[in-house]
């Protein structure tokens, strides 16, 4: 079977979304796009993006510098409202409720969905401090509570034997692994529910790597992570989906090892096997 | 590094093809040796599997040596991974070939020539259909894996059947044969063997075509064939 060409997809996208073989239709999606157009002033940067990324599972999206993948995880905690250039159409619902509802607590959205960044970007206190933070801006004291808390995150971020000596030593003398667990420390701490990462290894060598893939493998089943990477090893490694976008749009979408062995489009088999263009 | 990737693909393509290529030489040896009883045929099909087994192992090496450095994905993955299958099963192809070779020179050795004029012995006439079937088999496979050819490669494992139907007739001729003349029975044992190592290479092109209809779709067709037939 050759691949599918590309108008004979855009067709059927057109006649029946839903209908379309290169996107998998997720059940149990905690989050939902829906017809998402996104424009910097002019600029159109996602177009007509419809998926769902399901519940406690890790989503990787991959695609060419500008293709719009951290335009599309910045829209899930609203950190785009923060460009004023940028116009959204569309809906993106997370648990079934409209995060442009103009009674959402952007705060509260921002504590459910989490984020990692590309660099680490502990803030220049003490690692304890570091992984409470977000306790403390929500106005928890209780030292027990925020003791179990940090303990706990860190536990999980898989950093804790590594510093539970030093917890009150500044987060800045860590090495770069260390800091960006700190960081998904930090991010687990206030309980999200889904975590983005926005290539949270691109900086790290791979030692520190293995340990974040390690830990985004843990880290599934309680969270729904959703990892931007341009490093397809990586993508194929940790995800369970992944979503390859070119120049806004969402070409294919489908399990991961369906996608790394037999991708239906040969826009993402060029672009994976890095024949792109 | 795509362009080092592509280098390498096809320099396992030609290492492959230049395996099957050896096998498929070794197959018509096995023909002519056993059709004529030809031992020295018999023995350069022996000589040449040193060949075959030296190809076998440069396949591999290359294939574990690519997914090592390149780490294909997507069609690379399936076509590094579907060679590996071709490979293995031509080199088991090119044994069952040697194994015919040997029946043969048993056969010449134990003189059947003589039993054949002077006691009746009879050849089973469908040997040489069998073989033809067979070659076609094999040839389909490889060159489906070469052209992308995925209607061939379907054909080659529906056209099996052919080859288990020779080897059905080739049992009803021998037994035929030792009902007239139960002294041959060595030799009908020598002849039947034969038909079973045909048998198998069939099934081994067959394993080919199923591996290269995966190389083109992505879909493993294993055990799905039957339904199609």
């Amino acid at each position: 079977m050759p691949f599918q060409t590309f108008e004979h997809i855009e067709r059927e996208k057109q006649i029946m979304p839903q209908s379309n073989p290169a996107i998998k239709q997720v059940t149990d999606a905690i989050i939902e796009v829906k017809n998402l157009n996104l424009y910097y002033s002019e600029k159109k940067a996602l177009s007509n993006i419809t998926m769902g990324f399901p519940r406690n599972k890790v989503t990787a999206l991959i695609g060419p510098s500008g293709c719009g993948k951290s335009t599309l995880i910045r829209c899930f905690n609203r950190m785009n409202d923060l460009i004023d250039i940028i116009r959204l159409e569309g809906e993106i619902k997370i648990d079934g409720a409209n995060i442009h509802d103009s009674k959402l607590d952007v705060i509260e959205l921002r504590r459910r969905v989490g984020m990692v960044f590309q660099k680490w970007n502990p803030f220049p206190k003490s690692i304890y401090e570091n992984v409470i933070y977000g306790l403390r801006i929500a106005g928890i004291n209780n030292r027990k509570t925020l003791d179990e808390t940090a303990e706990r995150s860190l536990k999980r971020a898989a950093i804790w034997d590594e510093v539970k000596d030093r917890l009150h030593d500044s987060a800045m003398g860590l090495s770069g692994g260390q800091m960006q667990r700190l960081c998904i420390a930090r991010a687990i701490a206030v309980e999200p529910e889904v975590i983005l990462m926005d290539e949270p290894c691109s900086a790290l060598d791979p030692r520190s790597t293995a340990k974040i893939e390690e830990l985004i493998r843990e880290l599934q089943g309680e969270f729904t992570i959703i990892i931007v990477t341009h490093n397809m090893q990586q993508a194929a490694r940790v995800s369970d989906l992944t979503a390859y976008l070119y120049l806004g749009e969402l070409i294919e979408y489908g399990m991961t090892k369906k996608i790394f062995t037999a991708p239906l489009r040969k826009e993402t088999n060029d672009y994976i096997t890095g024949r792109f263009g | 590094m795509i362009k080092n990737l592509d280098l390498e693909l096809e320099k396992l393509k030609t290492k492959i093809l230049q395996l099957g290529s050896e096998v498929e030489k070794n197959l018509f040896r096995a023909e002519k040796a056993l059709l004529l009883l030809d031992e020295p045929i018999a023995q350069e099909i022996i000589d040449n599997d040193e060949e075959i087994d030296n190809l076998e192992i440069s396949v591999e090496e290359k294939c574990l040596q690519i997914l090592a450095q390149h780490q294909p994905v997507a069609r690379d993955l399936r076509f590094v991974v579907t060679v590996l299958k071709i490979n293995n099963d031509l080199e088991r192809i090119g044994d069952l070939v040697v194994k015919i070779a040997d029946r043969v020179i048993i056969l010449v050795r134990k003189n059947i020539h003589e039993l054949k004029s002077a006691n009746g012995v009879q050849f089973p006439e469908q040997f040489s259909h069998m073989f033809a079937e067979t070659k076609k088999m094999v040839k389909m496979c490889l060159d489906a894996f070469v052209d992308g050819n995925t209607d061939l490669a379907y054909k080659v494992c529906i056209w099996d059947d052919e080859v288990d139907k020779a080897k059905s007739i080739i049992r009803e001729q021998t037994e035929e044969i030792l009902q007239q003349d139960p002294g041959q029975h060595k030799y009908i044992a020598m002849l039947l063997s034969v038909s079973r190592s045909l048998e198998r290479i069939a099934d081994h092109a067959t394993h080919i075509a199923e591996n290269v209809i995966y190389m083109l779709q992505g879909h493993i067709v294993r055990h799905e064939i039957d339904d199609l037939e």
